[in-house]
């Protein structure tokens, strides 16, 4: 896994994609510009996070799940 | 996958480029998510050895020219991903440089025997110094083999892929030894008509079918 860590976690590049997932949902080209990152890695990172259930698609749009949303959550 | 010495060779000029996924350096990456970009997929024998040591501290100081030309780079060896882990740290930290780019751990061989890596001649346990130029559409354009003992020339792969973008933005061929901004081959006339008229077409012709020009006219 490249964007989630062995423990399930997202990774720094995961983050990044998560949260350029905020406000609204968005294409892998378009996380891929909003994060700064390769259009290769966001697609593999997508998929990743995907499976664990912080990412949802649906027609090449990727949608943050409420999983991927609370590690957005400013914590105190 | 069966028999995999049997693949050797399936990968074709001008045929799609075999499909493979495959763990890497930066996770498990599908040739689909290099779709719409130009791609250097290449291999080299082991980590940790002198001449493949030079050759990804060359690709990566030239990454950025390679990204300017909306090209990625892959590479790939047989070792595991720590192994690929291990020796892109040691070259930055004996080096200086960062590897910028992805590795494939490609273990069980898969991607190897597809693209025909593996040169039995060479050795049968070591991938030889392979270079595919993979295009947006996913058509291999171009392919080179170096042997084991020699490392590669960058600034002829970055080379080619100017020769290749030019004559597909402008449909026209390269000569030997063409740097950008040289002339280049007008592609010859298929009629007798047409060679009748291309003489009269303003190009610089030795010949009516051996005719360059400048991009610019």
């Amino acid at each position: 896994m490249g964007c989630v860590d062995p423990d399930g976690k997202p990774t720094v590049s995961g983050m990044k994609m998560l949260r350029a997932l905020q406000p609204d949902s968005k294409t892998p080209e378009e996380v891929a510009e909003e994060a700064g990152l390769p259009i290769y890695r966001v697609r593999g990172g997508l998929r990743d996070l995907a499976e664990y259930d912080f990412v949802s698609l649906e027609d090449n749009i990727y949608t943050l799940t409420a999983k991927g949303a609370e590690l957005l959550v400013p914590t105190r | 996958m069966t028999g995999a010495i049997d693949n050797v060779g399936l990968t074709q000029l001008g045929a799609p480029a075999p499909y493979f996924e495959a763990l890497t350096t930066h996770g498990r990456l599908t040739l689909d998510d290099f779709q719409g970009r130009w791609l250097i997929l290449f291999s080299h024998p082991a980590d940790f050895t002198p001449v493949c040591t030079t050759e990804f501290v060359a690709f990566a100081e030239a990454h950025e020219e390679f990204q300017k030309r909306g090209v990625d780079l892959l590479g790939l060896s047989i070792d595991s991903v720590y192994s690929h882990v291990a020796w892109v740290r040691n070259i930055e930290e004996k080096i200086g440089v960062k590897i910028p780019f992805p590795v494939i751990a490609d273990i069980n061989k898969d991607v190897a025997f597809t693209y025909g890596m593996i040169q039995e001649g060479m050795t049968k346990t070591e991938t030889s110094r392979c270079v595919f130029l993979i295009d947006p559409g996913q058509i291999v354009r171009a392919m080179i083999y170096y042997p084991l003992s020699t490392g590669r020339s960058i600034p002829e792969i970055l080379r080619l892929v100017d020769a290749l973008q030019t004559a597909d933005a402008h449909h026209v061929a390269t000569p030997a030894n063409w740097q950008p901004g040289d002339d280049v081959i007008v592609p010859p006339p298929i009629t007798q008509e047409g060679a009748e008229e291309r003489m009269a077409e303003g190009y610089d012709c030795r010949d009516w079918y051996f005719c360059k020009k400048k991009l610019d006219s």
